[in-house]
Parts: structure tokens; C-alpha cells; sequence
């Protein structure tokens, strides 16, 4: 199949960007996105243009490094799959496809469709974890937890903190990456201890970085592993717990 | 060279306490004197970082990522091995011991591997605690399945994504110690080289992926967490930036490699489609719990799979390996497939796969516990393929998984150079010549939350004052060494692109190093390596410069590495005259085409020396002692 491209190029990330056209011909529809891309990219080498940069890893829709806008969406037109795991079949021969890097303030360009998604970690180093040194855990099945439980603390667990949620979001909120985190540990047995703790500082760095929830729920639209907005109310259940113990 | 194992005395089951009684230690107050480089932040180099953080010691943890939580890790899928016997099924420490040693072809060292089994169980407690949530039993105990090569049940899971919520406690911990301030991270920054000062390892050089800057860091202590290097067949499962370069570039500064042919190739891949594909999809060993592998019976039959009536199919791994079946090792399986497909009975457009399927699974189990299980792994199936596996069997092949090869280590981790340590996939230690399902999560966290840890304040405590600054000639040395060699890939400005030579070694990788070899075979393919490698340096076209974020030159440096290594991959494969888990030489197989070990005259590690450019590498043979467990031939029938 072939396709048109407008590709966002920016230098770096105080340069100014722009979108370039390129042709994307003989793409097999059994390709996925970026190996659309790889192709793409070869072409530019031979021409002795540099190719387009893009972060991708595993490809398998895991480690949560791809992403990008595609004719506006995050992770292109499919739900519930990473660029990575967007398979060509699902574009028209002859489309043209609009490809943008995560547009957010959080999330600075630093070259082409690689931004800087250094704030998402800044949330885990304020609370995203359960404190336990190496060595001093219990016997693991001396903690029974109900398997629904288990269950939906795994939901949430299974972000890949790939940004998405951010990027799609007309305010740039991080909720639901947040509220996934704190649902995961939240939810179980193991991470009462700091359950309000953690809430209160977990926010509290979100909101230094991004911005605030109007409930629009694109996160949830796009989020390549279907995460719910549900974690958003829970979250937001326990702030509000979280305040009136504070005082 | 010396290579001490290092092997506790005693009996198997007091070496670790013996050991940890008798290390050097650094008392609370000193350790925070102490400046450890880790390398890496998949599961051991996470763990590692994580646990000296907690220790008090002064963590600098650097990984070409955007976050540590990148690492390749996170795509583990199908589960984790510990003696736990939850399951009252005869499961013991021991049992888990002797199902590595054979399932490794009696090529890895007892007492590491007995310390493994040891640790497992502890591994899953300090996992739990963190909050990894893995599958639990309705009375809210914790789950377990099987996997390739044993009879019990001892795989720990949760659903298919086991690496990733592994990864995770191990992330999360490692982001508490940044936040405390006792490891300082350096994301988006490569290990160019290793330093070497007055033999010890004191530091290492880097690549700022964003600005283009290269650095000198210095230390008291090294730790390599860098992962496998199948990626020197291009395609495989690996994620495409997992590389060679930081064990590759420490071996040149003269740590010992051993074992470079032992490599992984996973019988259950979804089979490559056409020349764009860029890596292969792994589809857990778990699934072979409950799916079926077969061909059909007669050559060239291509009737729909539904259409095959049970009487023409062949379900080969059960009629050829009836006790284990499906579950029998990768290895095996792997074989067995190519062995089918090269007698024309592969299915799929290429003829090179076979079908793994869940029809019967579905019938006695239904579809919703199918579901459950393998949900995830039969939706990136379909999302590859489109093709539905609830409906037509799933179509497998064999494709590079893992490394069981890697810097040789003692039993402290510690590589040839003082100082220098090496854990998870990155060493050679526990594996032998083929790694069991589940255990590589086990081998990588054992590493790095309870051995590394401990071991390391036994080199540490024989350090004090003597700390060395980045300001030494031989920091200058390797960082004019590295900006030499970025240099000459931007100013080759050849004709072709990396991919382009990248590709065409791992086919000749692939076809002359991977799962049969002969002597016949890697000559010619030394041959070829040592001249594409030339033309490399030749013809190679990196685009950009230096000072700037460039995914191009990223790549010219680490492809530049695997020539070099992909050399001594077959350089091993040709001078181990025998056939042993994942090294498979056609010369050396019994009737029945199993491989044919030579304990004889290669019961041993092969380590090899770096000896300069244009030099032979110099091989050394660490002896294996096998006190324990008897040699035998390994059967699964």
C-alpha cells in the first residue's frame, strides 16, 4: 500500500518544528507502524537525509517507550494497542496520515517524536511504592489476598507509563497515570501503611507538573492497556480521605 | 589469566551460608564513602541498584533509556521458578537445583546453581511484599503453573506480564533510593568503555544521548546489568536496542567471555511475515501448558489446520518426548520443529512454522479460563497476525531469545577485573548451555537483590583510600579511545545504513550459528563476518553529528560490536567439538538426532581473552566439578 506522510521534524527542542511530507510506498499491510517507518527511514538514509527519531523498544506493546500522535489520536486509530503493536492493515491505501510527537507542556520535544517523560517518574519517586528493604519481607503466603482483589489491583498495575493518558488529554493531567499507580499499591494488603501518604504526595507532585482533571476521559480512550477512569474516583476517594486524616 | 570459581567449601547446601559468614564486610558508617556504578536497570541491575541504595552505599545508576523502567525486563511474559512447593507436588530446593543443572546439559557450576535454588523462595517473598500482584487461588494463596523441563508446578506469575510487574517492585524500590538521594540515576546516557586503573575496574565512559557529550565517571566499583546479545541475529525477540557494547567493551579491557556460543533460540515465536519485519514476537512457554504443537503427518499438506482430521496430524513433541510432552525443554523443542519443517511438513506461506493449539484446552476447560491465562498474549497475537487463536491454532516458529552466555563470573560475581561485577543475562553463570523457562527472572533478581549485595563489600572493604578521581590518565585514555571511534563511524560516510549490515550478519548468524552448526558452516561464516566487518568500517553511512541526539550513530556503535562478537560466537562454536543444550553441532548427535555431549574432553567453562586487534582470542578453561548430581544423558523421553 501507499501512503503520504506529515511528519513533525524538529531539530531539537529549542528549534522550531515542522511538519515534512514523505511518500511511504510498497508498505506491506502486515507491517506495523514504526517497521512503516523503519522503511520510511531507510529511504532517508539513502538519500543521505537523517532519519526521523522516534523512541520505540520492545515492540511488543510493554516497555511503554513509542508513542505518537496519529492523525491526532494517541497510539493512531485502533484502542487498546501501543504504535508499536499498529499493524498497517488498518490504514486506506492512499491515506494520508498526520504523525506528531506527545503534545503536552510536561512533555518537552527533544528531537522529532522523542519528548522528555521525565515528570511521570518524579510521581513514582514521591510515593509510588511500598517501603520494604531487600530481605526483610515476610513468607509470601502468609498474606492471603482475595483474588478479586489481586485481580484489579493488577488492572492497574499494568500501565506502561507511556504517556498516552497526558498526551491526550486537552488539560495535559497525568490522573490517570497517577491514580493507576496508587490503585495498584492502594488496593492491596501490602501498601496500607502508606495508603494517605502516598496519595498526598503523589498529587501533590503531579500537580507541580501537569495539569488538572476535568473529567473529559480521553486518557481512558486511548490508554493502550484500557486502564479505567474508575481509578480516577478511587484516587480521588482517598485524597479526599487522605486530607481530613492530614488535619 | 587466572580464573578462580571461587566455590565455597562444604556441602552444596552450606556454601552460601559459609560464604556469607566469611566475607570482608564495610561497616554502616563507611558505606556511604563508597561510589558503586550500576550499568543497566532490567530486573538484576534494578535490584542491585535498589538494595546497595538501601545498604547506605552511593549509587550511580546509568541506562540509555528515557526511564529504567524501559529496560527489556519488562517484556518477560510467562513466569517465574521458585521452590516454594505451594503445591505439595515433590517440589524441594534440591528438585529446582537438579532441574537447572540438567535442564543447563550439565554445563553450569552446582554451587551457583544450588544457591539459586536456595534464593528463589526468597525472591518471591520480597516481591510480594513490594506488592507485585501475581495470580492467586480463590482462598487468596498464590497461583502456580508449569513450564518447559520439569514436572512440577513452581512457576509464580502475573497473567503474561510476570517481567513487567517484577520489574516494576524493582523500579519502584530503586525510585525510593532516588528519592532519598542514594542513587543518583543518568537516564538516556550508553557506556561507551570500561576503566581500568592498576587492574581494578574505577569507572566508565558514557554517552549523553541528548546532548551527544562524552563522560568519564569514576567509582569504587563497577556493576554490569546490560542484558543478553541475540540481537546479533538481528531478529529476535529481544527489544530492538538491547545490545553487546558495555559487556563487549569489558571484554576488550580484558574481562573474560565465556561461553559465547550458548545461545537461546525460543521454540515459540510468532514466524517472521516479510523483509520489513524489524524483531520477532515471543508467545510465552506458558501457553504450552495447555496448547498442542503439530504438523500435519504428510508433506505439503495445506488443508485449513480444522480441516486436518487428528488421524493426519502429528503432535510430535508428545510422540517423540511422551513424560514431558509439550513442556519438553526450549531446546529440544525448538530442534524438533526445525527438524519438521526441513522435512517439508512446516505450515504457514514459508513453510517454516508449526501450529500450537488450544482447541482441545477450550473444550475441557472452556473459553473464559483460557481467557483468563493467556488473554493478553492471544490479543497481541491477533493484533500481529489477525488471525484469532480461539479459533485457528496459533502458528509458532523458533526465534533468538536469550543469552546463556555472558562475561564469565565467579561464585561472587565478580568478573576477572577486581571490582568489576556482572549479574543477570550480562554474566555466564547460572544457565549452562540452555536456561529453563521462568528462571532467568529468578537468576536476574537473585543477582541483584540478595547476591551482589553482599558479595560486593567483600572487594569494597579492601578498597579503603583508595579511591581514584576521574582526572586520571587513564580516564583520559578510554574517553580519547571512545571519541575516536564515534569519529571514524561519522566520517566513514559510506553507501549503506547500518540496518542494512546489521541485517545481513544476523542472516549469516542465523544460518550458520543458529540451531544446527557445523564445522563446515562457521569456517565460511568467519569468513564472511570478518568481511562484512571490514566493509563496515568502509562503507557504513551514520547521518547527523555527534553533538545531538542521533538514533543512527546510536546504532553504528553497537552493530560495530556485534561483528565482533558475532567472530567469537563462532570462533566457541567451532572449538567445542560436541553437541550440549542450546550448541547444537551436527557433527556430534546420537541416532535419534539428540545432541551428543563429550563429557570427556569438554566438561568445562571456555573463557576467552581479548589479546588486541588482529589477534586470536586466547581461550581458558575453567574445569567443571561435579560432585552432587551424576553426569548422565539428558533425557525427556
Amino acid at each position: 500500500m501507499n501512503l503520504t506522510l506529515h511528519v513533525w521534524r524538529q531539530k531539537a527542542r529549542e528549534s522550531e518544528g515542522g511538519f515534512v511530507e514523505y511518500k511511504a510506498n510498497g508498505i506491506s499491510p502486515d507491517a506495523s507502524f514504526l517497521e512503516m517507518l523503519d522503511v520510511v527511514n531507510e529511504e532517508l538514509i539513502a538519500k543521505g537525509d537523517e532519519p526521523i527519531h522516534f523512541e520505540h523498544d520492545c515492540r511488543e506493546g510493554i516497555c511503554g517507550s513509542c508513542g505518537m500522535m496519529i492523525n491526532g489520536t494517541a497510539h493512531g486509530p485502533m484502542g487498546g494497542t501501543a504504535t508499536c503493536q499498529l499493524h498497517m492493515r488498518h490504514f486506506k491505501d492512499g491515506e494520508d496520515v498526520w504523525v506528531e510527537p506527545w503534545r503536552a507542556r510536561a512533555f518537552p520535544v527533544i528531537k522529532d517524536l522523542i519528548v522528555d517523560r521525565s515528570p511521570l517518574d518524579k510521581i513514582i519517586q514521591a510515593g509510588g511504592f511500598i517501603s520494604v528493604n531487600t530481605g526483610s519481607a515476610v513468607e509470601a503466603n502468609t498474606l492471603p489476598i482475595p483474588k478479586q482483589v489481586q485481580e484489579q489491583s493488577m488492572d492497574a498495575a499494568e500501565c506502561i507509563q507511556c504517556g498516552a493518558c497526558v498526551a491526550q488529554c486537552p488539560n495535559g493531567a497525568a490522573q490517570l497515570f497517577t491514580a493507576a499507580k496508587i490503585s495498584h499499591l492502594g488496593l492491596l494488603p501490602q501498601g496500607q501503611p502508606e495508603r494517605y501518604d502516598r496519595v498526598l504526595k503523589m498529587i501533590e507532585t503531579m500537580e507541580q507538573h501537569f495539569g488538572s482533571c476535568t473529567l473529559f476521559r480521553e486518557c481512558e480512550a486511548v490508554c493502550p492497556k484500557e486502564i479505567s477512569t474508575d481509578f480516577i474516583t478511587r484516587m480521588n476517594k482517598d485524597y479526599l480521605v487522605a486530607t481530613v486524616k492530614a488535619r | 589469566m587466572q580464573l578462580e570459581s571461587k566455590i565455597p567449601p562444604g556441602p552444596l547446601e552450606k556454601k552460601w551460608e559459609y560464604a556469607k559468614a566469611h566475607y570482608k564486610l564495610v561497616n554502616p558508617a563507611n558505606k556511604r564513602k563508597y561510589d558503586i556504578i550500576v550499568v543497566g536497570a532490567g530486573l538484576a541491575g534494578a535490584s542491585a541498584a535498589a538494595s546497595f541504595g538501601e545498604l547506605g552505599y552511593n549509587v550511580k545508576c546509568f541506562v540509555y533509556h528515557d526511564s529504567p523502567r524501559r529496560a527489556h525486563s519488562i517484556a518477560a511474559q510467562g513466569g517465574i521458578n521458585a521452590a516454594k512447593n505451594y503445591r505439595n507436588d515433590g517440589d524441594s530446593i534440591y528438585r529446582l537445583f537438579y532441574d537447572t543443572i540438567k535442564g543447563g546439559d550439565y554445563r553450569s557450576r552446582e554451587g551457583n546453581v544450588y544457591r539459586l535454588a536456595e534464593l528463589s523462595v526468597n525472591i518471591i517473598d520480597q516481591a510480594v511484599a513490594q506488592g507485585v500482584p501475581f495470580a492467586r487461588e480463590y482462598g487468596g494463596q498464590l497461583e502456580n503453573r508449569s513450564f518447559g523441563g520439569v514436572q512440577v508446578s513452581r512457576t509464580f506469575y502475573a497473567r503474561g506480564q510476570t517481567g513487567q510487574q517484577l520489574l516494576l517492585g524493582a523500579f519502584q524500590a530503586q525510585e525510593r533510593q532516588i528519592a532519598l538521594g542514594t542513587v543518583k540515576q543518568y537516564n538516556r546516557h550508553e557506556m561507551l568503555d570500561l576503566v581500568v586503573v592498576d587492574g581494578h575496574a574505577k569507572g566508565i565512559i558514557t554517552r549523553n544521548l541528548v546532548t551527544g557529550k562524552i563522560e568519564a565517571h569514576a567509582a569504587d566499583a563497577v556493576v554490569l546489568g546490560t542484558g543478553g546479545y541475540v540481537n546479533v541475529f538481528y531478529l529476535s525477540t529481544n527489544a530492538m536496542q538491547s545490545n553487546a557494547t558495555a559487556i563487549w567493551r569489558a571484554y576488550k579491557r580484558g574481562a573474560a567471555f565465556a561461553n559465547p556460543c550458548y545461545t537461546q533460540i525460543h521454540p515459540t515465536c510468532i514466524p517472521q511475515s516479510g523483509d520489513y519485519q524489524s524483531k520477532l514476537t515471543l508467545m510465552s512457554e506458558s501457553l504450552r501448558n495447555d496448547g498442542r504443537i503439530w504438523v500435519p503427518k504428510t508433506q505439503g499438506d495445506k488443508r485449513p489446520p480444522r480441516q486436518i482430521p487428528e488421524s493426519d496430524r502429528d503432535y510430535y513433541l508428545e510422540r517423540k518426548y511422551p513424560s514431558f510432552g509439550n513442556l519438553a525443554p526450549r531446546d529440544i523443542a525448538s530442534r524438533a520443529a526445525k527438524e519438521v519443517c526441513d522435512d517439508g511438513r512446516g505450515i504457514g506461506a514459508s513453510g517454516r512454522g508449526v501450529y500450537l493449539d488450544f482447541a482441545d484446552a477450550i473444550k475441557r476447560l472452556g473459553k473464559p479460563v483460557i481467557e483468563e491465562r493467556y488473554g493478553n498474549l492471544f490479543e497481541m497475537y491477533h493484533d500481529i497476525t489477525a488471525e484469532d487463536p480461539y479459533e485457528a491454532p496459533m502458528r509458532i516458529y523458533p526465534a533468538p531469545h536469550y543469552s546463556m552466555g555472558g562475561l564469565w563470573v565467579d561464585y561472587n560475581l565478580m568478573s576477572n577485573i577486581p571490582g568489576l561485577y556482572v549479574v543477570g543475562e550480562a554474566n555466564f553463570s547460572d544457565h549452562g548451555a540452555n536456561r529453563l523457562g521462568a528462571s532467568a527472572l529468578m537468576q536476574g533478581l537473585a543477582d541483584g537483590y540478595f547476591v551482589v549485595p553482599v558479595t560486593i563489600g567483600d572487594y569494597l572493604a579492601t578498597q579503603f583510600g583508595k579511591k581514584v578521581a576521574a582526572d586520571r590518565p587513564e580516564f583520559a585514555a578510554a574517553l580519547a579511545d571512545v571519541n575516536d571511534r564515534v569519529g571514524k563511524l561519522l566520517s566513514a560516510k559510506g553507501t549503506r545504513s547500518v540496518d542494512s549490515y546489521h541485517k545481513e550478519l544476523g542472516s549469516i548468524m542465523w544460518e550458520y550459528c543458529g540451531m544446527a552448526r557445523s564445522a563446515d558452516g562457521l569456517k565460511k561464516a568467519l569468513t564472511m563476518i570478518r568481511e562484512l566487518r571490514q566493509q563496515y568500517w568502509r562503507d557504513v553511512r551514520v547521518t547527523g553529528a555527534g553533538e545531538e541526539p542521533n538514533q543512527a550513530l546510536e546504532k553504528a556503535g553497537r552493530v560495530a560490536d556485534f561483528f565482533e562478537l558475532a567472530e567469537l560466537m563462532c570462533i566457541d562454536a567451532l572449538h567445542r567439538e560436541e553437541s550440549a543444550g542450546g550448541h547444537f553441532r551436527v557433527e556430534y548427535q546420537t541416532p535419534d538426532g539428540e545432541a551428543k555431549r563429550n563429557d570427556d574432553e569438554f566438561l568445562y567453562v571456555a573463557a576467552w581473552e581479548h589479546k588486541g586487534e588482529g589477534n586470536e582470542p586466547v581461550l581458558h578453561k575453567e574445569p567443571l566439578a561435579y560432585e552432587d548430581v551424576k553426569l548422565a544423558a539428558r533425557s525427556y523421553k
